[in-house]
């Protein structure tokens, strides 16, 4: 249906011809951008409903107020993955959990996984790989949270934190009262989500079509094998390279999965530009500078380093098993 | 009547102070619109989703609100 769609913008209502390669570029392009943009509207609904149910409040007092053995770090990385990501959210949020009492392991499982997977990414991820190879990058996001959160959980990390936190870390137990319960009918809360998700896929919309086109620009004149000289196959390093090379950068999901798909067009590894990814969307220079007002440089630095660590494996794994 | 916006100056903050600016000066509401961009008096008001919109020192919404949704929150 999309195709044909993007059959009759192209080819009839633009007039390219079919046979040369601009309308080939053009009418891939359109497909590409509708099947992502409706994807990305469907993924936005459902992730809605669950968080019309699971908000972040209840997870946190959920949290909070039950012994787990182990598990909270699980469940706090697969709400990570569930709740929409906006990284002026993640502070906040950090805040929030410290102040109910959460472990910090578990606030860091949450944080690992919140901006990885995320209702763009997984649309995106949809789109362009497939169902198969999004699935294990979801598996492996949440896996990476869960054991990067119960690794810095295990060193015992708090004195470390800003003098702030520390403060509100003593002076509350648990706050839990601020935001009750409400009970909307599902039919209300309906449109709501509805909007929310399209203000979702507008929020993203200039990603997504400014990524989609440098995918397409980068197929069409990056020449085979040019990553090979930087990230090639059989490097034993390729995948602690690339990692190294992505953590300062930051792109959101929208933007990289289209560059990510062409990595792997070119011939690099799945595992190595799905590490390559996390690293860019999970870790970033301006989050390390919003992170300072809650944490000290060194907690930043072991946090990273630990995030950097488990992706590291996680790319030879994907890299092994695929 | 004090409203506030919470947020530190992402993208939606940005697009939520813009339409509660509307709002206000489309009912032709007698408020102070406040931004408030300090992490510290953010987190006094027990929010973990931002932005966030205030009126009269209480939270009553957050996240992406449409023109319709701020208007029905501060006409309550």
């Amino acid at each position: 249906m999309i195709q044909k769609f993007a059959d009759r913008l192209v080819y009839d209502i633009f007039a390219i011809d079919s046979s040369t390669s601009l309308g080939q570029a053009v009418n891939f392009f359109v497909y590409d951008t509708v099947k992502i943009l409706t994807l990305l509207f469907l993924i936005s609904v459902i992730m809605g409903m669950v968080n019309a149910y699971f908000p972040i409040e209840r997870l946190r007092g959920y949290l909070s107020s039950r012994k787990l053995y182990g598990l909270q770090y699980l469940l706090a990385s697969l709400f990570g993955a569930i709740t929409p990501f906006c990284s002026c959210s993640s502070i906040p949020l950090f805040i929030g959990f410290v102040k109910g009492g959460i472990p910090l392991g578990v606030t860091f499982a949450y944080l690992i996984t919140s901006p990885l997977v995320n209702e763009v990414a997984v649309a995106m991820f949809i789109g362009i790989f497939g169902v198969r190879i999004t699935a294990i990058y979801v598996i492996g996001g949440i896996v990476l949270g869960t054991t990067g959160g119960w690794l810095l959980g295990r060193m015992r990390l708090e004195p470390y934190l800003s003098d702030w936190v520390k403060q509100i870390q003593q002076n509350s137990a648990s706050d839990s009262g601020a935001w009750q319960k409400e009970h909307t009918p599902f039919v209300k809360r309906l449109p709501v989500i509805m909007h929310e998700a399209m203000a979702t896929v507008r929020g993203v919309l200039i990603y997504i079509i400014t990524g989609i086109g440098i995918g397409a620009f980068m197929h069409g004149y990056v020449p085979e094998g040019f990553f090979e000289q930087y990230m090639s196959k059989d490097s034993l390093f390729a995948v602690p390279m690339s990692v190294i090379l992505a953590v300062p950068m930051y792109a959101n999901a929208a933007g990289i999965v289209p560059v990510v798909q062409v990595f792997v067009a070119k011939g690099i590894p799945i595992g190595t530009a799905l590490a390559f990814m996390m690293a860019i969307v999970g870790l970033s220079l301006p989050e390390a500078t919003l992170l300072k007002k809650v944490m000290s440089w060194r907690l930043i630095g072991i946090f990273f380093a630990v995030t950097c660590l488990c992706i590291i494996i996680l790319g030879y794994l994907f890299n092994a098993l695929l | 009547m004090e409203i506030k916006v919470l947020g530190t100056g992402c993208a939606s903050c940005k697009a939520l102070y813009t339409a509660t600016e509307q709002v206000v000066s489309r009912l032709g509401l007698n408020a102070t619109l406040v931004k408030e961009e300090d992490l510290s008096k953010i987190m006094e008001y027990n929010v973990m989703t931002l932005p966030a919109l205030v009126v009269d020192g209480k939270v009553v919404g957050k996240g992406n609100l449409s023109a319709k949704e701020i208007e029905k929150l501060l006409t309550e």
